[in-house]
């Protein structure tokens, strides 16, 4: 009997590791703890499901993912890095959530000649200056969503908006994004805490400014935190929200309820834009997890899909790293978002909408696509690129 | 002048928030002299246990009745099982112990739950808001936490000028040897102020749940705000956890509010906006360290 568990095993792992020989290894650092861990949940998910739709391939050669979790820690983001390229022996790394991890994993990545192709961070610096040709942003550039709002919020007419934000690097970023393309007056700009739950003190400030409208970005459970107080104290029937996709999604608006309907936000994608490939993602997600793909999901998907057809053109060898590049750049996959290129800079090129919050027949809250903001967008920081 | 009105009762929510935290762990420190990092966990409990029941039966009052003696029920079963081994040890140890305790139980409430926040609603006869003054509109919900507040600064203030056991405590609080010669149940009184403490927090994340985030780590944020409540008050003392809460709540509202705009009479309004939020969020730390240089020993500190 124990010969018999013992050879079993012996099979098994000769079958595994043959198996291993063979797949292309390709590592995912994200993010699965902490109170974000849903947002590398789901990217892992998307990309996983493009997996499982190839049995078991991507460009119909065999892959393995490796996933580990940074806990959105640059220090434990770089050792994971380390491990999948030296022992892993990955030459294609992916999922990196937060900006800062990323700008501490992304550089050491591409400088030892491995491919990164990034399904959400996008830092203003790896567009511009710190831009390299072994690095592709499949998502957006960080102001990208900020900056549809701002044009939008211009185009509806309102001229005195008020601005809130944790003060840390992506908050100034964001809006600096907005206020790339609002052209309006801005009734006050305030930066918050980050983490920080109570927002009664800035709500009643804001009040008195009495804005227009009021655009926030607080990712996260502050964000929940805000919209919530933000109806409580009644705001929400005299002066319109708006926010970037982030404090939007299908699992935040889960937590928020009702506080959330009728808010405008800006997004790349949507769970009812209407392509066939998006329909037939968002129905086989929902199959497949139970639940409505949020955007981050979508990210991770298309990631997933650009590696397949890069590895498709090099036939499988990665090691070709010149064509397995030109190949990523072409972008040649069946996106999900329906008109997707790169720039020069290897990021999107790609159309940004607004999106309204809806609760739907069932009662479940999600998005429904409003408007195109920006046809074939790319970002402000590609004239630094020296690419 | 009317805005600072509804600043001043926003410092007073935050400030009750935060004693309804601070005096369970200021009590279990002053009379246990455990360090119970993980206080923060029972706010999470409290709010968990509060929103599942109020979002199966639709009631924030039974949510409310279910949550708090099933936090009390962990609590005493921590102190009885884990921190019971701790009272001999230093607080090195009992800081590492209750700090391995947070990680277990946020890990046990995101198997038990799930990554997804939960959702919970102002309970709606406690929703919209009062014209308190013409022209002050407060939300009811945040003039009910003030309410409870004061009604649990009262109870504890009978409790332990009025009762029985109250004053087991205090003298617990003093001279624990002493109280145990007397024939006392010590361990019988440490069970119990552990479980009111738990309590406390529970009642906290109930009252939070509603306008907060309900999500796994919640308790964290709101933890260190507490120690800083804490060591102001004086360790150990009720009264002080009463009066440090308040400053801590004033202190930090006023200082988000209007630390930029008096900063923006001196620099640029850019610099102001990022200089006045960082300073804001270093104010209530800035108070804590002249409160230690004049009294090192906090504003109330408990005789022992």
């Amino acid at each position: 009997m124990q010969k018999i568990v013992f050879s079993l095993l012996i099979l098994l792992f000769s079958l595994s590791s043959a198996q291993a020989a063979d797949s292309i290894k390709i590592g995912m650092i994200t993010t699965l703890s902490t109170k974000a861990g849903y947002l590398g949940e789901d990217i892992r998910d998307g990309f996983k499901l493009a997996i499982e739709q190839g049995k078991g391939t991507l460009g119909s050669f065999p892959v393995e993912l490796l996933v580990e979790d940074d806990g959105r820690k640059p220090e434990k983001g770089r050792q994971i890095a380390e491990r999948f390229m030296k022992r892993d022996k990955a030459q294609i790394l992916t999922g990196i959530v937060f900006s800062n991890v990323a700008m501490a994993v992304v550089p050491k990545i591409v400088r030892s000649g491995a491919f990164y192709i990034s399904p959400n961070a996008g830092p203003s610096k790896l567009a511009g200056k710190g831009c390299d040709k072994n690095y592709f942003n499949v998502a957006w550039q960080n102001d990208n969503l900020h900056e549809a709002v701002g044009k939008y919020v211009t185009e509806q007419g309102f001229k005195n908006v008020y601005l809130l934000a944790p003060n840390y690097p992506a908050g100034k970023d964001a809006l600096a994004g907005f206020k790339r393309f609002y052209k309006g007056g801005i009734a006050g700009e305030v930066y918050t805490t980050l983490g920080q739950s109570d927002y009664a003190a800035e709500l009643a400030s804001l009040r008195a400014a009495k804005p227009d409208a009021v655009y926030f970005f607080l990712p996260g459970g502050m964000g929940i935190n805000f919209i919530k107080q933000y109806a409580q104290a009644g705001l929400n029937k005299s002066t319109p929200l708006f926010g970037p996709a982030f404090s939007f999604d299908e699992r935040i608006l889960k937590a928020v309820g009702d506080a959330a309907v009728g808010v405008v936000n800006g997004s790349q994608w949507s769970a009812d834009l209407d392509t066939p490939e998006n329909k037939a993602f968002v129905a086989a997600f929902r199959t497949a997890y139970g639940r409505t793909p949020t955007l981050y999901a979508s990210q991770g998907y298309d990631a997933a899909l650009l590696i397949g057809s890069a590895l498709k053109s090099v036939n499988g060898d990665v090691n070709k790293a010149d064509e397995f590049r030109a190949a990523l750049e072409k972008a040649d996959f069946p996106t999900v978002r329906g008109n997707f290129s790169f720039g020069k800079n290897h990021h999107p090129v790609q159309d940004i909408y607004v999106r309204e919050v809806v609760k739907d027949g069932q009662g479940n809250y999600t998005n429904h696509l409003l408007k195109k903001v920006f046809t074939n967008h790319s970002d402000a920081y590609g004239g630094e690129c020296g690419m | 002048m009317l805005l600072f009105i509804e600043q001043l009762l926003n410092g007073l929510q935050l400030g009750v928030m935060l004693f309804l935290m601070s005096a369970g762990l200021t009590l279990v420190f002053g009379i246990m002299q455990v360090i119970n990092l993980a206080h923060g966990s029972f706010y999470m409990i409290g709010a968990y246990v509060a929103a599942t029941v109020a979002i199966r039966s639709g009631s924030f009052l039974l949510g409310m009745a279910v949550a708090l003696p099933v936090a009390a029920a962990v609590g005493m079963l921590m102190e009885l099982t884990i921190l019971r081994r701790l009272y001999k040890r230093d607080h090195l140890d009992q800081v590492l112990a209750t700090f391995g305790l947070i990680f277990f139980f946020n890990e046990l409430t995101r198997i038990i739950w799930g990554r997804q926040p939960l959702f919970m609603d102002v309970p709606s006869w406690l929703g919209g808001a009062v014209e308190l003054l013409p022209g002050v509109h407060y939300p009811v919900y945040r003039l009910a936490i003030i309410l409870v507040g004061i009604f649990v600064a009262l109870f504890l203030y009978l409790l332990f000028s009025r009762t029985r056991l109250g004053m087991q405590i205090r003298a617990g609080a003093s001279n624990r040897e002493m109280v145990a010669a007397l024939g006392v149940n010590i361990r019988l009184l440490y069970t119990l102020v552990f479980g009111l403490g738990t309590m406390l927090a529970a009642l906290a994340g109930i009252m939070a749940g509603p306008i907060l985030a309900v999500e796994v780590g919640m308790g964290e944020s709101i933890l260190i705000l507490t120690f800083v409540v804490i060591v102001i008050g004086g360790i150990g003392s009720v009264r002080g956890a009463l009066v440090g809460a308040l400053l801590v709540g004033m202190v930090d509202t006023l200082g988000r509010v209007y630390l930029p705009d008096i900063l923006s009479l001196l620099v640029s309004s850019a610099t102001a906006d990022t200089l006045g939020a960082s300073l804001a969020s270093m104010s209530v730390y800035i108070l804590m360290a002249i409160v230690l240089t004049c009294k090192p020993a906090g504003l109330f500190p408990a005789q022992s």
